[in-house]
């Protein structure tokens, strides 16, 4: 039976526990850390010895932790890229700029359960030669800042930061810094401006990868709240038991946030690939189904930016036979596990964990509308077609869903958005691409039907014929 | 002019003989480049796709980049297409053709591999073996994509904008536009005529947000002052509340706008650019000599702008030495040459003050040369000094140096004048010997060139004790009504000439208008002077008296003027 699999919000949402050092500790915090700091090192096969800390390097790679943030990228070999002996410091940020719609599953960590975040955080900092880390929070959660620089400041006064770290000799300071409110500080590159002071506009790379040119210039990781408090559990229970929950490539839990026409809206910790997207729709430990008398008409499966699902599709997966061999198989959309390959061999991608569902009760041209806008208020406007491209989608779908569309409306918009996907200087181009793309794909009936009827309502007004009509002006 | 750096890709050649090479296909042309080239710093750097591009002969479109500029990688205009040896997947070893040759993996998105991937050529270095395809349909559809952006919320007031003719813009939408808009919705509209400081005014509308600007008050002229406000497609450049834009450098941004964003409101409205004529010439305010361009209509200036010359003044100049030319077109500007108060005649007149020089004994005669006359003019002055034994001298003028462009001297050829021999110890320390040679008698004739010697020390009541006095200048000054001879001169925008710098940079500027009046160059009546016979003379040639100078002049040995380039030679001091 499918079922949660509490492994990062194991206490968070037991009654009575609270945010604070003194319930942590009760519930065995930081031991992970105290053995971690005294752990004496590895001896290789091959004879060659590793430091504690390359020790938990390697267990993260072995883990086979992916990030959680939204490119699903290994957390692993993302710190095998740090450089290393350009002799300045390594600096280690936190992403908790949550802000992909559909997505609120970091801040319950963050206001149910800092410390384990800070843990996780201290450990992989540690690992990394990382003396002073940050932890960017959204603008909007200024409960989460507060509950976070009281935690910070518990642990300062517990000796698990600040100076000599348990005796350790080892020194780190953890610094919180609040955003001010754009999505685009999500991004890696622009959070780091953000950090540094300046306009969160994304760095182009080449060359300023931040592993190498990050913050100040310095080599810098940068991590989503989940997977750094992944990294504790990794330190914990070892990489081999953590790789066992999930499946292959796509181990460990991931929590997911499930909203929108469902009964039991909510978030869920499950193992990665254990679940598929029907049973957490429809299963009774999830979503618990839709609304009576409503069908499944989409589902966007990570976040608002990744590419819708309709109902009814079919995909061609490659699977491991009987035999040991890969096959192609057929699996409907619904039976696709939610993992970060299945879900990107089905063009999609699991993104920030964020399922989003739509009955037939939901218009897809409104709801494209909508998330357009979010993309056209949101691009930072650095690089021109992002910049242009947002909103003249944003305002060619105002028109459509304000009685002045055409028939030709969906062609115009795959032909804006295909010519902003790749061609950017962050992946916000995709972000914003890719729901046009693909609900105009999927859904195009639905598009060009609301187009004709404009057309038809304006002929049957006896408005201007549409060969000499100029767009009505709109925002 | 827009981005004079970008406007002439031959002026950034490859470094010296590079130790290592990449070599590579541009457009199917195979080119072998420095593996570094020298970044807006002049750092080595990674070749980019488009510095290799450049050394294949093949310029990519671009707006943001700029070789003086830290690259920014916004604007997208130089995306390509482009390949790089694929790899057998089994082997890891580089896979082959059929025909034996490398097999090349062409950049598709990841996520859709259908679709090329485009690399933005200003910021992604080379590699070897890597294939640029800046001509491919896919390079060119990215093109056009991406100027369809820049367009749509464009307000395409060209008729109106000074920019037209020169604008970037408008040059690639005919290489790379289409002839009918898709864009079926209202435009963004924004802020217009915004005055940014006391000499720019910023049109948003026209701005396509390439950050030149801000760049380049934030990293060359170190003058944090712009930035961006809003967000997305309401983006505009502003300046920082409270602030002013208003740095000395500040116009320099208007020659890096490609667009008409930025207009100076020096130039704002007054010529279509298409009219201008542009000469080579020099700025002449300071001792730094920027290497500028004229723009002139028939006798009327109407810009100075920067030209390139990394010895010099890398592509900037100073907004003091930009905007000081509009005295040349003065009204009052002397354009007769007069005798003792009365209209006379250059024939009248010459041979008169010729007369006067044979017959004054060794030592009466005195020459004060502005250190603001070309060399050329100095070395004749100098000649013209040695026949009578003449004391020379020249009047220094200084100020502070900004540590960047602006230069402590602030005559354009104070080197010159020493290098000829006008001065030498300390400049000026003569001109109260002068004086004091003009009160007690000694001195009985002073030829003074293009400075006011009642503000330094030789008064009006001393000039008016003199014999005789030969008085050269532009405009009307205490010494040039007191001149018993006055030749009116030129601005070196009316003629030719040479300057040395204050670091020994020797450069040639050329004739941009005609002097007003009768007024001569100053090489030329000089030269009759020393040639004696008016009527029998050989005219002043400006490559014969530059060319005779190197002979006699030792800095200047081996130097001819047929070789003295656009950016000049440099000269020990
Ligand atoms: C437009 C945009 C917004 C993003 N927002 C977030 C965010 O709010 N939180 C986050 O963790 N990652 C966000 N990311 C992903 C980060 O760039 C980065 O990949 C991530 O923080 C890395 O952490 P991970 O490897 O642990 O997933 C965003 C990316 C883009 C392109
Ligand atoms: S893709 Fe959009 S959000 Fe990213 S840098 Fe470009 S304009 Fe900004
Ligand atoms: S900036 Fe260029 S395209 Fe725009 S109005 Fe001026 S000349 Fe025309
Ligand atoms: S004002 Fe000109 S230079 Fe500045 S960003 Fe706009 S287009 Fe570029
Ligand atoms: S020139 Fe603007 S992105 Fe390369």
């Amino acid at each position: 039976m499918p079922q949660e699999f509490k492994l990062i919000l194991k206490h968070a949402d037991e009654p009575g526990y609270t945010p604070d050092m003194g319930c942590y500790l009760k519930h065995g915090g930081y031991e992970t850390l105290k053995k971690a700091l005294q752990a004496p090192g590895r001896d290789l096969p091959d004879g060659k010895k590793l430091s504690p800390q390359e020790a938990l390097r390697e267990d993260v790679k072995a883990s086979g932790l992916r990030g959680r943030g939204g490119a699903g990228f290994s957390a692993g070999l993302k710190w095998s890229f740090v450089d290393r002996r350009s002799g300045k410091p390594i600096y280690l940020i936190c992403n908790a700029d949550e802000s992909e719609p559909g997505t609120f599953k970091d801040r319950q960590i963050l206001h149910k359960d800092p410390h384990q975040l800070i843990e996780g955080m201290v450990l992989s900092c540690w690992a990394n030669d990382v003396k002073l880390a940050y932890i960017y929070i959204r603008g909007e959660f200024p409960e989460g800042a507060r509950l976070l620089n009281r935690a910070l400041a518990e642990a300062r006064a517990k000796g698990f930061l600040g100076k000599n770290i348990l005796g350790t000799g080892y020194d780190l300071d953890i610094w919180v810094h609040r955003g001010a409110g754009a999505y685009i500080c999500g991004e890696e590159t622009g959070l780091i401006e953000s950090l540094e002071g300046k306009r969160a506009y994304p760095r182009i790379k080449p060359p300023y990868f931040p592993a190498i040119l990050g913050l100040y210039l310095c080599p810098t990781i940068v991590n989503n709240v989940e997977t750094l408090c992944h990294v504790k559990h990794i330190a914990a229970m070892g990489p081999a038991e953590f790789a066992r929950l999930g499946t292959p490539n796509n181990t460990g839990t991931r929590i997911v946030s499930l909203s929108g026409d469902v009964q039991r809206p909510g978030y869920f910790e499950v193992e990665v690939g254990k679940v598929t997207i029907g049973e957490l729709i429809f299963h009774e430990n999830f979503g618990r189904g839709l609304r009576p008398g409503r069908q499944l008409k989409a589902v966007i499966p990570g976040g608002s930016s990744s590419k819708v699902l309709k109902a009814g599709e079919v995909f061609q997966l490659k699977r491991k036979g009987a035999d040991g061999q890969m096959a192609p198989v057929e699996v409907p959309m619904l039976d696709l596990p939610y993992d970060f390959d299945s879900l990107q061999s089905a063009g999609t991608m699991s993104g920030s964990g964020a399922v989003i569902v739509m009955d037939d009760s939901r218009s897809m041209v409104d709801a494209l509308a909508n998330l357009s806008e979010f993309y056209a208020h949101e691009s930072c406007g650095q690089c021109t077609p992002c910049r242009e491209g947002a909103l003249w989608m944003a305002k060619g779908l105002h028109r459509l869903t304000h009685g002045d569309g055409r028939k030709e409306d969906a062609a115009y918009l795959a032909h804006i958005a295909q010519n902003i996907q790749g061609r950017t200087i962050c992946a916000f181009g995709e972000a914003a691409a890719w729901p046009v793309l693909s609900f105009v794909k999927k859904f195009r009936e639905e598009f060009e039907a609301r187009g004709e009827a404009d057309v038809a309502a304006r002929a049957a007004a006896g408005s201007v014929p549409d060969s000499n009509r100029k767009p009505s002006p709109h925002a | 002019m827009s981005a004079p750096a970008t406007a002439a890709p031959a002026t950034s050649p490859p470094p010296l003989p590079a130790a290592e090479t990449v070599t590579l296909k541009v457009n199917g042309r195979t080119v072998q480049v420095p593996k570094t080239m020298p970044d807006w710093q002049g750092k080595p750097q990674p070749t980019t796709m488009l510095q290799a591009a450049r050394l294949g002969g093949v310029e990519i479109p671009h707006y943001c980049y700029h070789d003086k500029l830290p690259v920014a990688g916004n604007c997208r205009m130089c995306l390509v297409e482009f390949g790089t040896p694929a790899l057998d997947p089994a082997t890891r070893k580089p896979a082959l053709n059929a025909d034996g040759t490398p097999k090349i993996a062409r950049s598709v998105l990841p996520y859709e591999p259908g679709t090329p991937r485009g690399a933005i050529a200003c910021a992604t270095p080379i590699s070897p073996g890597m294939e640029i395809y800046a001509d491919s349909p896919a390079t060119k559809q990215m093109r056009e994509a991406v100027l369809e952006s820049l367009l749509i919320n464009h307000p395409l007031d060209c008729p109106i904008c000074d920019q037209a003719g020169e604008c970037k813009l408008q040059e690639y939408s005919v290489e790379h536009g289409q002839s009918a808009s898709g864009f079926f919705e209202t435009k963004v509209h924004k802020p217009k005529a915004v005055d940014l400081g006391p000499r720019i005014m910023l049109d948003d509308e026209r701005c396509i947000l390439c950050t030149r600007c801000i760049r380049f008050s934030k990293d060359i002229a170190g003058d944090d002052a712009l930035g961006i406000v809003n967000r997305g497609s309401y983006n505009s450049i502003a300046a920082f509340p409270g602030r002013q834009f208003d740095n000395n450098y500040s116009l320099n941004t208007v020659d890096l706008c490609p667009v008409g964003a930025l207009t100076s409101k020096d130039f704002r409205f007054k010529m279509r650019v298409w009219f201008l004529k542009e000469t080579r010439s020099l700025c002449t305010s300071c001792g730094t000599g920027c290497n500028i361009v004229i723009g002139s209509r028939e006798e009327t200036l109407y810009r100075l702008e920067p030209r390139e010359n990394e010895a010099v003044n890398s592509s900037w100049m100073c907004d003091s030495g930009r905007l000081n030319y509009k005295w040349i077109g003065r009204a009052d500007r002397l354009r007769e040459v007069r005798v003792r108060g009365g209209h006379s005649t250059w024939s009248a007149a010459l041979p008169q003050i010729q007369a006067i020089l044979a017959k004054a004994p060794q030592g009466s005669v005195a020459i004060l040369a502005g250190a603001r006359q070309t060399t050329e003019e100095l070395y004749l002055l100098k000649k013209l000094a040695d026949r009578f034994g003449a004391v020379t001298d020249s009047v220094p003028r200084t100020g502070a140096a900004d540590g960047f462009l602006v230069a402590a001297d602030r005559n354009c050829n104070t080197q010159g004048a020493r290098l000829t021999g006008i001065w030498s110890g300390t400049m000026g320390a003569q001109i109260p010997r002068i004086a004091e040679g003009i009160r007690a008698g000694g001195v009985r004739t002073l030829v003074v060139f293009g400075e006011d010697v009642t503000r330094h020390g030789i008064g009006p009541e001393l000039l008016a004790s003199l014999e005789t006095l030969v008085v050269s200048d532009l405009l009307p000054s205490a010494t040039t009504r007191a001149a018993h001879y006055l030749l009116p001169g030129c601005a070196a925008a009316e003629k030719r000439g040479t300057f040395v710098n204050v670091k020994g940079r020797l450069q040639k500027f050329l004739k941009a208008v005609e002097a007003p009046g009768d007024a001569r160059p100053e090489m030329e009546f000089l030269w009759d002077l020393l040639e004696g016979d008016v009527a029998r003379r050989a005219p002043a040639n400006i490559e014969a008296i530059f060319n005779q100078m190197v002979r006699e002049v030792p800095a200047f040995a081996g130097l001819e003027w047929a070789r003295v380039g656009d950016t000049g030679v440099t000269v020990p001091l």
